[in-house]
């Protein structure tokens, strides 16, 4: 049997080893407790499945009203691009910005990528340009912030409550479950599986 | 303990994928052979990077607190509230729950963010032996807290979109605003731009 591969911790640089891991199982440096790596069983098809799922309900996110108000009578509503025309309409041009770059331009881009990726993968093919696609979803996955915007709903609807009666749209709901499945998709990501089964069709 | 940096064998990770290189000679400018990313032995000028976006945050967190985030204008005149006195609001309207979370994110995240980068800069730039496991760990925290500090940005952004009555009742988004969410992106950078693996060299005293 070979000698298993050098590895050096990303965190503290420790130069080691790789063991092999059970399933599930998670490999930590031992000098600093960075974690190394992990084996995820099936890591890539659940990758893939969490992604799919994410991307129907960006889509539904996107298309209705998150909330609404009711003030006797007076009704309003908006949708994430609706926030983002607000703030422009505000001169808040550059934290219009900050929203739709957070809030849809990077967990599109993220979600775009990682199906672009991993479809072909699993019909067995390389993609295009897959090295540029892989380090565009390590620099974009810091930048989506679906879970945060959640948060921030939640606080500006308690606000409102106070002074109107609050509609909760499909929106909202959709973006509460995508929170979800970025994460899951994010956490069972296996980069070294990733490059072993692009090895393996190469 | 003798342990071997990749560093002290010559030996470089790559930062996006993780595939070990051992360059022959003085090689510069290398990618990855996988992934094509740029191979540094420790991110490049990382101490004075940090410093100068640390410093930028140090600036603009001062207005991020002292200008109002919200302006609500109604019949009754109009209120300006800071990221502080919205936070207030919602203690004193019974929701101390958000009260409590709205304070963490947005004021002792932001805070505690800038003194613990301050710190690891301070500890690193006096080759400090002292705690690196921990110093470690305080690194890895303060990456992922950052981001929910976007928290006030986002409810002014709702609150901007929906409250839009006319002359009833409207509320538009402040200047401390764009001063706040430059503050969250600068530190997040600032967190990207150390290097923690600097906090191990001093062990050695090797890389200085």
């Amino acid at each position: 049997m070979r000698t298993p591969p050098l590895i050096a911790c990303h965190e503290c640089d420790l130069l080691q080893r790789e063991v092999a891991l059970a399933p599930g199982a998670t490999a930590r440096c031992p000098r600093c407790a960075a974690v190394l790596y992990r084996n995820t069983p099936d890591g890539l098809d659940r990758t893939l499945a969490y992604t799919l799922g994410a991307a129907a309900l960006f889509v539904v996110a996107n298309s209705f009203p998150i909330v609404g108000l009711d003030a006797q009578g007076i009704r309003s509503s908006t949708t994430l691009w609706g926030t983002v025309q607000a703030l422009r309409h505000d001169d808040m041009t550059s934290v219009a910005a900050l929203v739709f770059i957070t809030t849809i331009l990077m967990p599109a881009v993220n979600i775009g990528a990682l199906l672009y990726m991993l479809l072909p993968l699993k019909l067995g093919r390389v993609p295009r340009g897959l090295p540029a696609v892989f380090r565009l979803v390590d620099a974009v996955r810091p930048w989506g912030m679906v879970e945060v915007f959640m948060l921030g709903t939640l606080v500006a609807l308690t606000k409102l409550a106070a002074l109107a009666s609050v509609v909760l749209g499909i929106a909202l709901w959709s973006f509460a479950a995508l929170m979800f499945l970025v994460a899951a998709a994010a956490a069972s990501f296996d980069s070294r599986a990733l490059w072993a089964r692009v090895e393996a069709l190469r | 303990m003798s342990a071997v940096t990749a560093a002290d064998a010559g030996i470089l990770a790559c930062h996006a994928c993780g595939l070990v290189h051992q360059p022959s000679g003085a090689a510069h400018d290398l990618a990855c052979a996988r992934c094509g990313a740029r191979l540094h032995f420790r991110k490049p000028d990382s101490l004075a990077r940090t410093w100068a976006l640390l410093i930028a945050s140090y600036v603009l967190i001062v207005p991020a607190n002292l200008l109002p985030v919200m302006e609500t204008g109604s019949l009754f005149g109009s209120e300006k509230d800071t990221i502080l006195s919205g936070i207030i609001f919602l203690w004193t309207s019974g929701s101390w729950p958000l009260a409590v979370i709205v304070f963490i994110a947005s004021i002792a995240v932001p805070f505690s963010k800038l003194l613990a980068l301050t710190y690891l800069l301070v500890s690193v730039q006096r080759r400090s032996t002292f705690a690196p496991r921990e110093r470690t760990r305080l690194y890895r925290v303060l990456e992922i807290v950052g981001r929910w500090s976007m928290i006030d940005i986002y409810v002014a952004a709702i609150l901007t979109a929906l409250v839009q009555f006319g002359g009833l009742m409207s509320i538009k988004a402040g200047p401390g605003a764009i001063a706040f969410g430059a503050v969250v992106v600068l530190t997040m950078f600032a967190a990207e731009a150390f290097d923690p693996r600097l906090i191990w060299d001093q062990k050695e005293a090797k890389h200085g």
